[in-house]
């Protein structure tokens, strides 16, 4: 288990202990975190679980593999801290991972 | 007005098969999808990509499973609505009436929703003001080429569609391409002539920059443009053309008095079918206890409501289960010869 805390595009905080081995999207999803849609279901088709990273921790987390970036840029408003929050998995390393929703997600 | 033992909504694979299934127990169907191809997901959102888990098929592409599913439909004649969205659903008598956006209307005791996650819509820009100036001076597809000619053009995106028309708009008009970082995704090719025309002074390329704000009073004068490192540029501009790809949208389903929980529609596990009779919900687009969104749940589910439209469209025939491999019935409907 590790925590990951979600924070909405308007401040509301939701702080969730994660499975290792499910990845963010699949954390907020199975806690009905707003904000996130994952539309394609984790297939990394479709920059509607973006997420903005929170600066100390963009750096700690595993890079983006080939694809992530071509997809953001389908995102809604994405910056220099946009993920996909499917293609980031939980583990020990990533405990206390802070995480920013867009807006919106389309 | 169209009339049709069943309307199928969504040519995606679940729809192609659901589609099969009404042939082969000899109801007509027509299908209806907002994209102008067929295929839905796999066909939009991953054509290349492998898929490793259709029953019997090791490795196929979205586009290789969609065109199989395309030629296990050749035996019948399956009218394609493409293009089209519904719109409308309304009940009268024993049926449905259903309107789409082009105004097509179809007369039918069943309705299978096979719509996805909902319908293809463009993506767009995120300031609030550009839906004042949307079709108008901001697109997102072009259908007349021609009112570009002699106007300034800012065109946003990094993929084929962007590099595509910026090449092709900068022989007529004079040409922004901006984009949120240096690379692009589109086709190499089509790249270097993009920076070529750029440096024949044909071309004004603004990468890092995404879209800030548009301004104009009722006609669009100019664009803010920001850059990652907060640098603000001014663009005149009559046209700005977002090309970011496609989202999916429920849209007006959300409309039709389905039950509907996280843009998923509710149904049974008998028939498939909604709250409302004669109306049913297969693929990613329906929900219940244990549902697994794989494309193999598509066709099972869809199998299952085919048995149940043929009830309601043939109220005074019973249905026979038959097997493709001996039924001379079916044989006869797929035209092959039985032995």
């Amino acid at each position: 288990m590790s925590k990951v805390t979600y924070i909405e595009h308007d401040g509301k905080s939701h702080t969730i202990d994660i499975q290792n081995g499910l990845t963010v999207m699949e954390g907020a999803i199975q806690n009905n975190i707003p904000g996130i849609d994952a539309d394609c279901g984790g297939s990394m088709a479709c920059a509607t679980c973006h997420v903005y990273v929170k600066e100390e921790w963009f750096n700690r987390i595993p890079k983006k593999e080939d694809g992530e970036e071509d997809m953001l840029d389908m995102a809604f408003e994405p910056n220099k801290f946009s993920r996909l929050s499917c293609q980031i998995t939980v583990t020990d390393d990533l405990d206390g991972l802070i995480v920013q929703l867009p807006s919106k997600q389309a | 007005m169209i009339k049709t033992d069943a309307l199928i909504i969504g040519a995606g694979p679940t729809g192609l098969f659901t589609a099969h299934q009404l042939k082969l127990i000899g109801l007509d169907c027509e299908i209806v999808d907002n994209l102008d191809k067929i295929g839905g997901q796999c066909i939009e959102l991953y054509p290349d990509k492998p898929i490793y888990d259709i029953p019997a098929i090791p490795e196929c592409t979205g586009e290789e499973l969609t065109n199989n599913l395309i030629n296990q439909l050749k035996p019948f004649d399956i009218k394609f609505h493409l293009s089209e969205r519904v719109d409308e659903v309304k009940k009268i008598n024993e049926n449905w009436e259903v309107k789409t956006n082009k105004g097509t209307i179809f007369l039918t005791p069943n309705i299978i929703i096979a719509g996805g996650v909902g319908s293809f819509e463009p993506r767009k820009f995120a300031p609030k003001e550009c839906q004042k100036y949307e079709d108008k001076s901001i697109f997102y597809s072009i259908k007349d080429k021609t009112i570009f000619s002699g106007k300034t053009v800012s065109i946003f995106g990094g993929g084929d569609s962007a590099l595509d028309w910026a090449v092709e708009l900068s022989s007529n008009s004079k040409v922004n391409l901006v984009h949120r970082r240096d690379e692009f995704r589109g086709a190499k090719s089509t790249l270097d002539k993009v920076y070529e025309l750029e440096k024949a002074g044909k071309i004004n390329l603004f990468t890092k920059y995404q879209l800030k704000a548009v301004k104009g009073n009722g006609n669009l004068k100019s664009i803010d443009i920001l850059h990652d490192n907060k640098d603000l540029k001014t663009l005149e501009t009559d046209f700005v053309l977002g090309f970011f790809g496609l989202i999916m949208q429920l849209g007006p389903i959300a409309n039709w008095g389905l039950n509907i929980d996280k843009k998923t529609i509710t149904v049974d596990t008998e028939k498939f079918e909604t709250n409302q009779k004669g109306i049913y919900a297969v693929g990613d687009i329906c929900s219940y206890p244990g549902k697994l969104k794989l494309i193999l749940s598509g066709f099972h589910e869809g199998a299952l409501a085919a048995r149940a439209c043929f009830k309601l469209a043939r109220p005074n025939e019973k249905y026979r289960f038959e097997f493709t491999t001996s039924s001379k019935t079916i044989k006869n409907r797929l035209g092959v010869k039985g032995d």
